[in-house]
């Protein structure tokens, strides 16, 4: 009989802030700069350096912490972390060790099933990111010598550490994608992976279900993208049940993600474990946090992203599905507020629909971030304006909207340009329906016979020759006059 | 409190100071020495005592998020042992 | 009269500067040309930076010739640095191998402020490397002799600075200290030394010893040189966050002696067991004159201070291991000859770039950090620092200052204790609870024995670092000490 497992996962989570300036020094906190351009006595440890907390590094992770429903620290301090690796300037990492800034929080994260699980966040500090090593191949240990840029190097980092409450892959990748959102909705950081802005460390473990100790865990690094998450933790999950099953014991080690081959491989086993020798900065005087700097500070976060899903059904009358791909980016959540406020609230739905079915579609096509929104709200709305007129129909607004996007134009110009207008005119439709029905007799005589459908025949026929410009029920209303008149000749 | 010769080496692995077969003698002698002395301060009833880390209270001492001009990358890789391609050039990474 | 300003103070040459009686470039000139007599024997200079203050002294000069009255206290007057301060222009070796030929790309805050008050900066002084040692034999390049004494050291790690003031190659100089680094030297060398409250003067561009101990601070023939050198250095600095942004009061000598009304306290721990006969005599022969003076004295005790040289070693030593990481070969300084990979190169550069001294500090101060042990010597000894600092606190609610010898005993022969670093360590016991507690103390000459000068150490409160200047003032009015100049010929000798 074979057992069941459990897998028990907890995440720590580094994600660089989007200050203007370092934490310690006044160089520019800026992605894709050229190679030790961004650098200076501090962030270079030169002889004789000192660090100086930027204040809004501060303030961004105690907004961070207040985002994921953390405690603040009042009297907190930073520490340091001893190593030497080719990236760390000083010799050390300045981190905070047991007084973290942001303390006892959590996100709920809402599983397919539509059930919710509260993930308990257990601190967040603030530390240092390291410079970036560029090897020569994708191998540290293949390459003969390392070149090393500190642009990084200072780059403001909070790590957000979760308690071991996840309990899938797929868990973790909800509980990662829920993050990045309510830390974007909060604007303490891009939280890009592809530019490194966010990266994570994976612990996970295996015990028989039912059990309430923890297995023993391994650490995985160099998960660099959500979906390396979901893959790492789904390879150690096996791996460990597969040690358990045969018998063996798992070693707690810290292991390496190769997320192109797909496996893990061993880092350093529990008796190579660093001493980081942490002790206080003495060069940095503790920090204490007032009730009203919370407060002042609680006041400029934005509506997150759980709360604005809940308005968006309950005041919109969105579609819990249609709420949640809306919230999931706060770009979108921002164009469709917009959009609604421009359009009315009783808009919202079309709103919702053109969005989600139109312009992620474009999106998707030509795959576009959500910084790049190729439409504007104004254009959309000022698209839904000339439907509502009745100046274009539903069919030509799906080509108005490409050619908003193709163009940047707006809906009306296209319209004028192209010569969209719906055909509402009468006495022209009626030309049209009179000369269509002459020229197809055979068509007619199915109608005369009772056969309906010929009815809509004829419609698509004037709609082919106004090219889709004329409205749909005035059409079918001429068809029939025009048939009526025919028959009684 | 008497250090080994093996406790040395372990320090001097963390402290990355290659030491040779005399001074690792001479320092397992100096600082077992040294450490008797500094362990008078276990003599001391210090229960309740918060520690002091920094020698004049200060606290929440920041600084605006305003870039300052960084220095020239020709003057900093100047200074550095080896520079290759604009960054500065290290040994084989090896773990440990 | 040019031939003669190694005699002159700072403020005399200020003075003549400003009237127009002595042009910059005499002084330099004089300066160098006394450094070049003396410093053979002596051995204050790592660094003499001749064409830099030349040029510099020229400038002065035409800037006084247009009609500049703008300059600030120090115009002219010729300054050495200890050679852990950072100064564009010049090395910045702090006696290390690790560092020959560092020239740093900024100035340390105290020496652009040096600049802008008008100093030349005439060149960096030896050290205990990193400021690591009581004698200066640690340097990596030379030995600095005390000029009183060639055959003796000059006291460290300050040991150029004060060495160079003692010979009149300068007529003030900045040091360091961290447990006694100005203080010790200046006793031995029978300068005068002050080590302001900790967060008085910037340590940015100063090279860390021991982040929460070191302060920079002023070495003078006298008291109001040394005065006028603190309010230049002393002041806020944003890139600091441990200076306390306060500006001293300005200060004014004159008047008539008097130390009416202040309190003094003899702390007996710091007067007995330990403490050299003569030293002993020496000093309460000056509490005798500070009591003439009008000062009230009484015995009093710092109970503490019996594990304060402890727990300074921990303290000291643990934030150096720390502070002394970055020195790895691989963005400035020194580095190996290529061999393994990159841990290898560390150890290799840092074994071979550090001294003796300072490979014994850092295992001591990675040691204490290391697991199983921040508890029973780190954490332990920043709680015994408490206990030294509620001592201070105790004391200084009955009195305005505390008087000490600085040392317990007068220079000691070079090579001496270069073999037992705890009996070296043993000399900084009345300095370093001091730094312990971030407190402000002056070190004055009160006397000689055996033609080797003998240091009186004032403690005061945080901050009272110009009450502290003041006290000193009024001694050195009623004596002589601080007058006398040690012989030198060049032949050598005294």
């Amino acid at each position: 009989m074979s057992t069941k497992w459990e897998t028990v996962i907890g995440l720590e989570v580094h994600v660089e802030l989007a200050t203007e300036t370092k934490v310690w020094c006044s160089c520019k906190n800026e992605f894709g700069a050229e190679p030790n351009t961004n650098v200076c006595p501090v962030c270079l440890a030169l002889p004789g350096s000192l660090p100086v907390l930027n204040a809004r590094a501060l303030e961004y992770t105690i907004k961070a912490g207040l985002a994921l429903n953390c405690k603040i620290q009042r009297r907190s301090k930073f520490d340091r972390k001893n190593y030497f690796y080719a990236d760390l300037p000083s010799g050390y990492q300045i981190s905070q060790f047991d007084l973290p800034l942001c303390y006892d929080g959590y996100v709920d994260i809402t599983l397919k099933d539509g059930t919710t699980r509260r993930i308990r966040i257990q601190r967040i500090h603030l530390e240092t990111d390291a410079g970036k090593l560029v090897h020569a191949g994708d191998d540290v240990a293949a390459a003969d010598f390392s070149l090393v840029d500190f642009n990084r190097a200072g780059v403001p980092l909070i790590e957000i550490v979760t308690e071991p409450d996840l309990r899938s892959a797929e868990e973790a990748g909800l509980f990662l994608e829920k993050l990045r959102s309510i830390l974007k909705y909060s604007g303490v950081s891009d939280v890009k992976m592809e530019e490194g802005s966010m990266r994570c460390d994976v612990n996970v473990s295996v015990r028989p279900a039912g059990s309430t100790e923890f297995g023993v865990r391994s650490e995985l690094k160099n998960v660099n993208s959500f979906s390396a998450a979901v893959r790492g933790i789904e390879y150690e999950q096996k791996r460990h049940i597969r040690i358990l099953e045969e018998g063996g014991q798992v070693e707690q080690e810290t292991r390496s993600w190769r997320d192109a081959q797909g496996i893990s491989v061993l880092l350093r086993s529990k008796e190579d474990a660093e001493d980081y020798r942490y002790f206080p900065e003495p060069d940095l005087p503790p920090v204490e946090v007032t009730t009203e700097e919370i407060e002042r500070i609680r006041a400029t976060l934005p509506e997150l992203p759980d709360a604005l899903m809940q308005r968006l059904m309950t005041e919109y009358g969105l579609s819990a599905y249609d709420a949640s791909v809306i919230v999931a980016e706060r770009e979108y959540a921002q164009w469709f507020l917009q959009a609604v406020e421009l359009a009315g609230a009783d808009q919202a739905k079309a709103v919702a629909n053109w969005q989600i079915n139109e312009l992620y579609r474009v999106m998707n096509e030509k795959e576009l971030g959500p910084d790049q929104i190729p439409l504007t709200p104004e254009q959309l709305v000022g698209m839904l304006k000339l439907m509502e007129k009745g100046t274009i129909t539903g069919k030509i607004a799906k080509t108005v909207f490409d050619k908003m996007v193709e163009t940047g134009k707006d809906a009306e110009t296209i319209v004028k340009d192209e010569g969209l207008t719906q055909v509402a005119d009468e006495g022209e439709l009626l030309a049209i329906a009179r000369e269509v029905v002459a020229a197809n007799p055979k068509v007619f005589e199915d109608w005369k016979s009772g056969k309906q459908s010929a009815a809509q025949w004829f419609v698509g026929q004037i709609m082919k020759r106004t090219r889709g410009r004329a409205n749909p029920q005035l059409a079918l209303k001429l068809v029939t006059q025009a048939l009526e008149e025919q028959a009684q000749k | 409190m008497a250090l080994t010769r093996d406790e040395i080496a372990r320090v001097a692995h963390m402290a990355r100071l290659s030491l040779s077969e005399e001074e690792i003698e001479g320092f397992a002698e100096q600082l077992s020495r040294i450490l008797e002395h500094v362990e008078r301060i276990n003599q001391v009833d210090v229960t309740d005592v918060p520690p002091t880390y920094h020698a004049v209270t200060l606290q929440n001492v920041l600084r605006e998020d305003e870039p300052q001009p960084s220095l020239e990358r020709e003057t900093v890789l100047a200074l550095a042992p080896e520079s290759e391609a604009g960054c500065y050039k290290v040994p084989k990474i090896t773990e440990g | 009269m040019s031939g003669m300003t190694h005699i002159l103070s700072a403020a005399r040459l200020n003075r003549l500067f400003l009237a127009g009686e002595l042009s910059a470039v005499e002084i330099a000139e004089s300066a160098l040309s006394r450094i070049a007599k003396v410093e053979p024997q002596v051995g204050a200079f790592l660094h003499v930076a001749a064409e830099h203050v030349l040029d510099r002294a020229k400038k002065l000069d035409a800037r006084r010739r247009a009609g500049d009255n703008e300059f600030g206290p120090l115009a002219g007057v010729p300054i050495a640095v200890k050679d852990n301060i950072c100064t564009c222009g010049m090395e910045t070796t702090c006696a290390s191998r690790m560092l020959k030929g560092y020239v740093s790309p900024y100035d340390a805050t105290v020496v652009e402020r040096l600049r802008a008050s008008g100093a030349m900066i005439i060149g960096k002084t030896n050290m205990d490397e990193f400021a690591m040692g009581s004698s200066g034999e640690a340097s990596a390049f030379q030995t600095t002799r005390n000029p009183w004494d060639l055959e003796r050291v000059p006291g460290g790690s300050s040991s150029g600075s004060a060495a160079a003031v003692a010979a009149g190659e300068v007529p003030l100089a900045l040091g360091t200290d961290t447990g006694g680094s100005i203080r010790q030297p200046a006793a031995f060398t029978g300068v005068v030394g002050l080590k302001p409250t900790y967060g008085y003067v910037s340590r940015y561009g100063v090279v860390s010893f021991a982040s929460s101990l070191d302060q920079v601070g002023p070495l003078g023939h006298d008291v109001e040189d040394v005065a006028r050198l603190f309010e230049v250095i002393a002041g806020p600095d944003r890139r600091d966050a441990t200076n306390a942004g306060r500006t001293p009061p300005e200060l004014k000598f004159g008047g008539d002696p008097s130390l009416a009304g202040v309190r003094l306290g003899v702390p007996r721990e710091l007067f007995g067991q330990g403490i050299d006969s003569g030293v002993k005599a020496r000093v309460e022969e000056a509490i005798r004159q500070l009591e003439d003076l009008g000062a009230t004295v009484e015995e009093c005790s710092l109970p503490s201070t019996e594990y304060a040289l402890s727990a300074y070693y921990v303290i000291a030593l643990a934030e150096a291991s720390s502070n002394l990481a970055r020195y790895d070969g691989v963005r400035y300084g020194f580095r190996a000859a290529q061999t393994g990979g990159l841990t290898e190169m560390y150890s290799k550069t840092r074994g071979e770039g550090f001294g003796a001294e300072v490979k014994r500090r850092i295992m001591l101060g990675t040691y204490v950090l290391s697991s199983g042990h921040y508890d029973a010597y780190y954490r332990k000894a920043q709680q015994v620092r408490t206990l030294v600092v509620r001592d201070f606190e105790r004391a200084f609610e009955r009195f305005d200052a505390l008087v000490t010898p600085t040392t317990p005993f007068t220079a000691w022969r070079i090579g001496e204790k270069i073999d037992d670093p705890m009996a070296m360590y043993l000399g900084d016991i009345c300095t370093i609870p001091v730094n312990l507690a971030g407190l402000p103390a002056i070190s004055v000459p009160c006397g000689f024995v055996d033609g080797l000068p003998v240091g009186m150490q004032l403690i005061g409160k945080h901050f009272a670092d110009a009450q502290l200047l003041q006290m000193a003032w009024a001694y050195q009015k009623v004596t002589k000490h601080h007058e006398s100049r040690p012989v030198l010929t060049e032949e050598g000798g005294r």
